[in-house]
């Protein structure tokens, strides 16, 4: 082989052809032959034709080799590519080393930006996005009654306006075609007190009575053991129970042979049947907060006789839609009504998904919580390209040597790219080790009361997320800067000494574009976060009702009392209770309730004696069973007449004391002090006082009205809670106080102390949880935007240093100078927040119904916002200044 | 051209181009010169087979193409070992004449055969 000369070594300049080649090499076979035969003495028309007839099928010979040509073109191609991008990733990983501190900000700025992301997509994730953990959960649907109710009413009536009779769940279960199984519940779980004897002390234990298909309707199968039978749900059935895994941990040590075993419940032995799995939790479902031990059938004979108590859910068959199903229930419900004119309401339903019902109220604050964290994942990008664009300034020389030496544009915006999407990645990762941190703190408070909180993990959708969101800013946030900083002029750039001037203008002007769009961003985080605040705090402001410090509460024994006759025992020993507790050191008072308020609750009706009512009027009130200085514990005010007394016994005349609510709708204008009522007893009850609306149910929603019943007169309590004020701290007390109950009755179990604080701490919960969330959010962005704006300013001021050296020789001061770059870190502020201001406008009115007793326009929190950018912009641009100011004229104008 | 004309085993092919390509890099039609001659015309390389095998080794990297040009200064794809290819060589050549060694033996058999006792 001779050498070759250069121009043919660009024969195939301009790309690869597989076909000429595979001509060309042939075709000089054939010459090659033809010579050889025309040396033989061949002419040289025929040896050529001699030498294709040799030759034999040209064509196909061709064929192939264009056809495995193309193949290793493709393969060298790729082969190639992936060399490069090797060789970029090195490269990319040079440069970092090189410039530590710029990567560690870089990656330090997306692993928290990517960190709040995927920690907040896992709970976005675990509360929204995932099925319930129920088989084919997606046909599970809820039944949610008092639909033809105003929605004042139903919430005035709280959970019996939304539940069912044994009849009304009977009837539909048996008529409808919709559903595959129709179960339910017994909503009014702590009518009935559970107190497990024989393993160890006595012990209060939470238990749900569940119709007998509840769980196979579910879909949930027992680990150990079966599900409750037919015969167990009806009267006089075999009692049984079925443990729930963690009580089954706990209690019996995971002891495998307790199913068939009996326990004592109540004093009777009950059969566990089964235990149920660790998946199920029936408190993450359907009582957000509770841990439930037992559960037991419920027996619908038992309960046919009480009102509205059940909630429904059911299965619905293949192939039927919701839609179809309400459809309908629209019509059912009205026609069994028809039948059954002793049916106290039409029970007309609303039917959503089980998913639905679980998570329905918290979407709109997970859908705010995840544009949180999607504003600060744009900061975050935004910020990465300022850093590149500012790094690109002090590599100008070095691209610019890379493009002379033949590097083309789309060859540097690639290496730039790959830059950025080490650094994305190198943040996900980092990220997702804070996101972990971040799952787990929240996974585990037990203080907060979300639905399926507890189930929130780190996963492979989290993972898959991960990665989606480092490519995307790793991409979008580095094809700006990549194309900007190939762009930029190359001869200048080599010309100038230090970066070009005019392409170090053109970036400073985009750097600043982006600095403004960060600063918006963060202010309508901030706004947001301020207005979530401020609802939160009037929340908090909110009076219960009620004084819940220095008071705790606790669950304690009755004695049974099914006829009034019982009922002096049980008063007895309530009262001798009260007074044994009462001389405990450190109590100050002691009353005994049925229910305490933002706990649980009930209503019946109520209506004045003597008053005629339009037929469709509500006469929903809650209602508490309650002992005389029950009201002056919890520090409830009686604004007018007297609390109950012991003297109030069920032989006297019965009285009731009822809330300024009820007196405003029974006895408008009057005063309701020795009125009688209605509908609370069986027969006419005097009011005797009133006292001070108390929040039952929510601070958030207004007082609706209450009426309270003295123990002492009425035998229909749900379960009994002691009540204590103390003046020291309620854990100091616990055990006099539980001495001093068990002198009374020796077997009162030992149940929880539950500060009274934690109702109401309870009861704010996930409004605590999201105003934390989103306040820290706004905090980051903030904090990533003063980032941006010291970056910038401070690029500017090393940029300017010749200029700003010229003006200190001519005379400017140094307190000028830095006023100067102040000034303008102030101009990128304001801009910002004007633009900000706008957006955050815009973003207000979207989370107005989340807001607590604080308009979207509320001027404190703009203000507040407002002073609080401007306050971390100067921040940010103090330090640049501050450089700036010192800077030595004379070694400025000497350095360049 | 010649009835002496020997048909090539499948694989041998390969061998004979690995072989034709040991002094340095040449092209095509070189390696079909190179075989004949060596053969003394016993070995006629079809081109219809030979380029087709000379792009399998291509592909498979025991070759590398370079274009080039030729002694009378005409553009030509000129074939070059790799280190790889003069590794198959290497092998391909020591698998041959073990086995042409055995052929012969057994061809060269002077003995019947005897069965082996089974006791």
């Amino acid at each position: 082989m001779k050498s070759v000369p250069l121009w043919r070594r660009f024969a195939r300049f301009f790309g690869a052809d597989p076909a000429s080649d595979v001509k060309d090499e042939l075709r000089f076979h054939l010459e090659a032959k033809a010579e050889d035969l025309m040396n033989q003495g061949w002419p040289a028309d025929a040896a050529l034709r001699e030498a294709e007839r040799q030759f034999g099928d040209l064509v196909a010979v061709q064929r192939i080799g264009e056809r495995m040509g193309e193949e290793m073109e493709r393969q060298k191609q790729l082969r190639d590519y992936w060399t490069d991008c090797i060789q970029d990733v090195r490269y990319a990983f040079r440069t970092f080393i090189r410039d530590r501190g710029f990567a560690a900000v870089a990656i330090l700025v997306l692993a928290l930006g990517v960190g709040v992301n995927v920690a907040v997509f896992s709970v976005v994730d675990g509360l929204l996005l995932r099925p319930l953990p129920f088989a084919d959960s997606q046909r599970l649907v809820w039944f949610k009654g008092g639909k033809s109710l105003d929605e004042k009413i139903r919430v005035a009536a709280g959970l019996s306006g939304e539940t069912y009779t044994v009849d009304a769940f009977q009837e539909y279960q048996r008529n409808n075609q919709s559903f595959e199984a129709l179960t339910s519940y017994q909503t009014f779980y702590g009518s009935q007190a559970y107190k497990l004897t024989g393993a160890g002390d006595p012990k209060q234990v939470t238990a749900i009575e569940v119709a007998d298909n509840f769980f196979p309707t579910l879909g949930v199968d027992p680990v150990l053991g079966r599900n409750f039978s037919r015969e167990e749900s009806l009267k006089g059935g075999r009692p049984a129970a079925l443990l729930s895994y963690f009580f089954w941990k706990n209690q019996f040590a995971g002891d495998p042979a307790i199913v068939g075993k009996a326990i004592t419940v109540n004093g009777s032995p009950v059969t566990v049947v089964g235990v149920l799995p660790a998946s199920f939790d029936f408190g993450t479902v359907f009582a957000p907060g509770m841990k439930v031990d037992l559960f037991v059938p419920a027996v619908m004979d038992f309960w046919r006789g009480w009102g509205n108590t059940l909630a429904i859910a059911g299965r619905l068959k293949p192939g039927v839609t919701v839609a179809r199903a309400q459809a309908e229930a629209d019509s059912l419900f009205p026609h069994l009504k028809s039948l059954h004119q002793d049916w106290y309401e039409d029970y007309a339903s609303t039917l959503t998904t089980l998913k639905d019902h679980v998570d329905g109220k918290l979407r709109r604050s997970l859908v705010v919580l995840w544009s949180a964290v999607g504003i600060i994942l744009l900061i975050v990008g935004v910020n990465l390209s300022n850093l590149q664009l500012a790094r690109a300034a002090s590599r100008a020389k070095e691209f610019a040597m890379r493009g002379a030496l033949g590097a083309g544009r789309g060859r540097i915006v690639r290496q730039l790219l790959t830059e950025s999407l080490v650094l994305s990645l190198g943040g996900a990762v980092l990220g997702l080790v804070f996101a972990w941190g971040i799952v787990f703190y929240l996974a585990h408070q037990q203080s907060i009361v979300l639905p399926l909180l507890s189930t929130i993990r780190v996963d492979g959708a989290a993972l898959a997320w991960t990665f989606l969101i480092a490519l995307a800013i790793g991409l979008l946030f580095g094809l700006a800067p990549a194309l900007r900083i190939s762009g930029a002029h190359l001869q200048s750039a080599m010309k100038e000494s230090s970066g070009g001037i005019a392409s170090g203008r053109s970036h400073e002007r985009f750097r600043s574009a982006l600095v403004v769009s960060e600063v918006a961003l963060a202010c309508i985080l901030l706004v947001g976060a301020g207005l979530l605040l401020r609802s939160f705090l009037h929340v908090l402001e909110v009076d219960p009702g009620f004084h819940p410090d220095h008071a705790a509460a606790m669950t304690v024994d009755l004695l049974p009392a099914a006829k009034p006759p019982e009922l002096a025992a049980r008063v007895a020993m309530l009262h001798a209770m009260i007074d044994h507790v009462s001389t405990v050191p450190g109590i100050e008072s002691a009353g005994i309730v049925d229910m305490l308020p933002l706990d649980r609750n009930r209503s019946w009706g109520l209506d004045a004696v003597g008053r005629s009512y339009p037929k469709d009027r509500n006469d929903a009130v809650f209602v508490y069973l309650a002992t005389p200085g029950y009201i002056g514990t919890m520090g409830m005010r009686l604004v007018a007449g007297r609390d109950f007394s012991w003297q109030d016994t069920s032989d006297a005349q019965h009285v009731i004391l009822i809330n300024e609510a009820s007196a405003r709708r029974e006895w408008p204008g009057e005063d309701p002090i020795g009125k009688m009522a209605n509908g609370v007893d069986k027969n006419p009850v005097r009011v005797i006082g009133v006292v001070a609306d108390v929040h039952e149910s929510s601070l958030e929603e207004t007082s609706s009205p209450e009426v309270y019943i003295p123990i002492t007169q009425n035998t229909d309590v749900e379960g009994a809670t002691l009540v204590v004020r103390t003046r020291l701290d309620p854990s100091a007390v616990y055990l006099s106080v539980l001495n001093a109950l068990h002198a009374v009755d020796p077997g009162q179990p030992a149940t929880e102390f539950r500060p009274l604080q934690s109702l109401v701490d309870r009861s704010v919960s996930p409004r605590r949880f999201f105003v934390l969330l989103v306040t820290i959010f706004a905090g980051l962005g903030a904090l990533l935007a003063a980032l941006g704006i010291y970056g910038v300013i401070s690029y500017s001021v090393t940029r300017q240093t010749r200029d700003i050296g010229v003006r200190m020789a001519l005379g400017s001061t140094r307190g000028r100078v830095q006023r100067d770059v102040l000034f303008k870190t102030l101009r990128l502020a304001v801009a910002g927040i004007v633009i900000g201001t706008a957006g955050s406008i815009a973003a207000a009115r979207l989370i107005a119904s989340l807001l607590y007793a604080t308009s979207p326009w509320d001027s404190k929190t703009y203000a507040a916002m407002l002073l609080l950018l401007t306050v971390v912009a100067l921040i940010a641009g103090y330090l640049p200044a501050r450089r700036a100011s010192r800077i030595n004229p004379l070694a400025a104008l000497r350095s360049q | 051209m010649a009835s002496s004309k020997l048909d090539l085993f499948r694989g041998t092919l390969d061998v004979l181009i690995l072989k034709a390509l040991v002094w340095g890099p040449i092209h095509g039609y070189a390696i079909t010169s190179f075989i004949r001659r060596q053969s003394n015309d016993a070995l006629l390389v079809e081109e219809g087979t030979l380029y087709p095998a000379l792009w399998r080794l291509e592909e498979k990297d025991l070759v590398e193409a370079e274009w080039g040009l030729s002694e009378n200064n005409r553009k030509a794809k000129f074939y070059r070992l790799t280190a790889a290819g003069r590794k198959r060589l290497h092998q391909e050549s020591r698998n041959w004449e073990a086995y042409a060694a055995a052929v012969g033996k057994v061809l060269g058999a002077t003995t019947p055969h005897v069965p082996e006792e089974t006791t």
